[in-house]
């Protein structure tokens, strides 16, 4: 197989467990769960406490059908459980802290083990190999390295599978730039955001991202994006991007990652059990319906968490994938229950936003989405700067086209503030699309 | 017929965005003749007649700002009385659209130029060049 093809069909890091018939998939998934169950059971009083609540105890849990007898965990919990709370080892077996932050109040404590870390990385090791990533394999790793997971557990994976990490971090923009070019980076780890702040700014240098560099593919995670910004990215770059997806909570990336044929994300059913719930009422849905993610760890060691929802809406797809993994898939993520926002009485998730901007020649890549009552939003995105020809009226008119086409999507019809590229702030992390000024 | 460039500016309308054109071009000794200011629903767009177009577009750009180089015609005019219907009637009779046009005036009371921008800048000066207007002279710069 050629080096320059990233579509290393038959690549496989535990070829085993990816291919694993489902059958024996189950078996082993209510194995894990059991042990589980009675981990947290003994050792975590906020779960014994919460079981006996529902009448229950491990051993009335017989079946993977049985799982959904048991209560969520929620964000909240683990935020009343900082700082040990939710710890099923003794600290002395903890070797590592991460903090998942909220925008409000104390953050959620996440403690790994050893066994925990190495799982974490073998996860990660699985969704590279899958990708064409390996040993020879330049990866700059632009994801913020510190108290969140993203960087950290992707460097421990690439390193595993012999890849050269770079542990560059996000920021710094033109030192990334360089090394680059430089080190000659085959691979890089990165948000969306950031991946299209990156491209402007090599474009403003007189770099061209497509032909200059020797990238090949991309990583992009932490925060939801649409296909529109997946297909930019890969068309400025010239690169395969694929997505990922984990959260802090779950070890972090890795919990579920694209193959080559970028259709979903295999979601590793080994290690987490997967439920797509109804947000409001908790119901549990039919494989293919839009919900809220719900995970239950199966290997965590440390802190392993139940039924733990995760704001995450998506969707199983349950058909087989052609490169042989018979873990299931789940579709791209399309909001965070927590992001949707309700103007007019209408629920809109920013994607919805972000798709419409992406399609529409004129405008770049960052934009905001401004509430200031429950009855108006405002968009308020850059122009392109290589698409302004000095004429008001095209302006007027990308301005009335911005507005009715994010009308047609969402209902609501929005205000657009066309602003000066570089107006918004640069997002090197996490961007923040909306700003809710509004008070009850 | 000389060309005549302006500089475009895009801006969002918030205080100090003038400023901050007036002072870059102060530091690079790039002087403005003519200056057009529009603004709606919350930006703008400032059109410069600079003696030193190209130097303004660079400097303009290093320091992030969203701008194009264009063409306009630049008709001599008396800066008097009749000065402007004059050119105004020719363009009328000869049926070209201003989309945009503002003044540059070299000698008070005496001359000046207005400076026009149409849809199609080749065919105007096609259909103007037979006529009796006078276009802009280099050395008025």
């Amino acid at each position: 197989m050629s080096r320059t093809d990233p579509l290393i069909e038959g690549a496989f890091w535990q070829r085993q467990n990816e291919v694993i018939e489902r059958t024996f998939l189950e078996a082993e998934q209510l194995h894990h769960l059991k042990e589980t169950l009675d981990s947290v059971y003994s050792n975590v009083p906020f779960y014994k406490s919460r079981f006996e609540k529902a009448g229950l105890i491990p051993g009335d849990i017989r079946s993977l059908g049985d799982l959904r007898r048991l209560p969520f965990t929620t964000s909240d919990d683990l935020r009343a459980a900082y700082p040990f709370g939710m710890l099923a080892v003794s600290k002395e077996d903890v070797v590592r802290l991460h903090t998942s932050s909220g925008t409000t109040g104390k953050p959620k404590a996440i403690f790994f083990s050893r066994q925990d870390i190495e799982n974490s990385s073998d996860l990660i090791a699985r969704c590279l190999v899958m990708t064409g990533t390996g040993r020879g394999d330049i990866l700059q790793n632009m994801m913020t390295y510190g108290m969140f997971t993203g960087a950290l557990v992707m460097h421990y994976g690439a390193e595993k599978v012999g890849a050269l990490v770079i542990p560059a971090g996000p920021g710094n923009s033109d030192r990334q730039i360089s090394f680059m070019q430089d080190f000659g980076v085959t691979a890089f780890h990165i948000t969306p955001s950031y991946a299209l702040y990156i491209s402007s700014l090599m474009q403003e240098r007189g770099i061209d991202p497509g032909k200059d560099l020797s990238l090949k593919r991309a990583y992009l995670g932490a925060e939801p994006y649409t296909e529109e910004t997946r297909r930019k990215i890969e068309y400025i770059f010239g690169i395969d991007v694929y997505n990922c997806y984990g959260l802090t909570e779950m070890n972090g990336p890795g919990v579920a990652f694209e193959c080559m044929h970028k259709n979903g994300m295999h979601l590793w059913e080994d290690h987490f059990l997967m439920e797509i719930i109804n947000p409001d009422t908790g119901e549990v849905l039919e494989d293919g319906e839009k919900g809220e993610l719900v995970l239950t760890s199966l290997r965590r060691e440390a802190m392993p968490l139940i039924r733990y929802r995760t704001r995450d809406i998506t969707r199983i797809m349950p058909d087989n994938c052609e490169c042989g993994r018979t873990h299931r898939r789940i579709s791209r993520i399309l909001g965070r229950s927590d992001d949707m926002f309700i103007a007019r009485g209408v629920n809109i998730f920013p994607q919805q936003i972000e798709q419409v901007l992406m399609g529409i020649k004129g405008v770049a890549q960052n934009y905001q989405i401004v509430l200031e009552s429950f009855d108006d939003i405002t968009v308020r995105a850059e122009i392109s700067k290589d698409l302004f020809d000095g004429n008001i009226e095209h302006l007027l008119d990308l301005q009335t086209e911005i507005a009715d086409k994010i009308r047609a999507e969402i209902i609501v019809k929005p205000k657009v503030e066309l602003l000066e590229p570089g107006a918004l702030p640069v997002s090197e992390g996490k961007a923040k699309r909306v700003i809710d000024n509004r008070t009850m | 017929m000389d060309k005549v460039r302006q500089v475009s500016v895009f801006s969002e309308n918030k205080p100090g965005r003038i400023q901050k054109i007036t002072g870059i071009f102060g530091e690079e000794g790039i002087n403005i003749l003519a200056i057009s200011i529009t603004s709606t629903n919350g930006f703008g767009i400032i059109k410069l007649l600079v003696d030193k177009c190209d130097l303004a577009y660079e400097k303009l750009k290093e320091h992030g700002f969203t701008v194009k180089l264009s063409e306009v015609l630049a008709i001599e005019m008396k800066d008097s009385p009749g000065g402007l219907h004059e050119v105004s009637q020719i363009l009328s009779d000869k049926g070209i659209n201003i989309e945009n046009a503002y003044v540059y005036v070299v000698e008070s009371r005496a001359r000046a130029y207005l400076l026009v921008e149409v849809k199609d800048i080749e065919k105007a000066r096609e259909i103007l060049a037979g006529s009796n207007l006078n276009f802009f002279r280099h050395e008025d710069f």
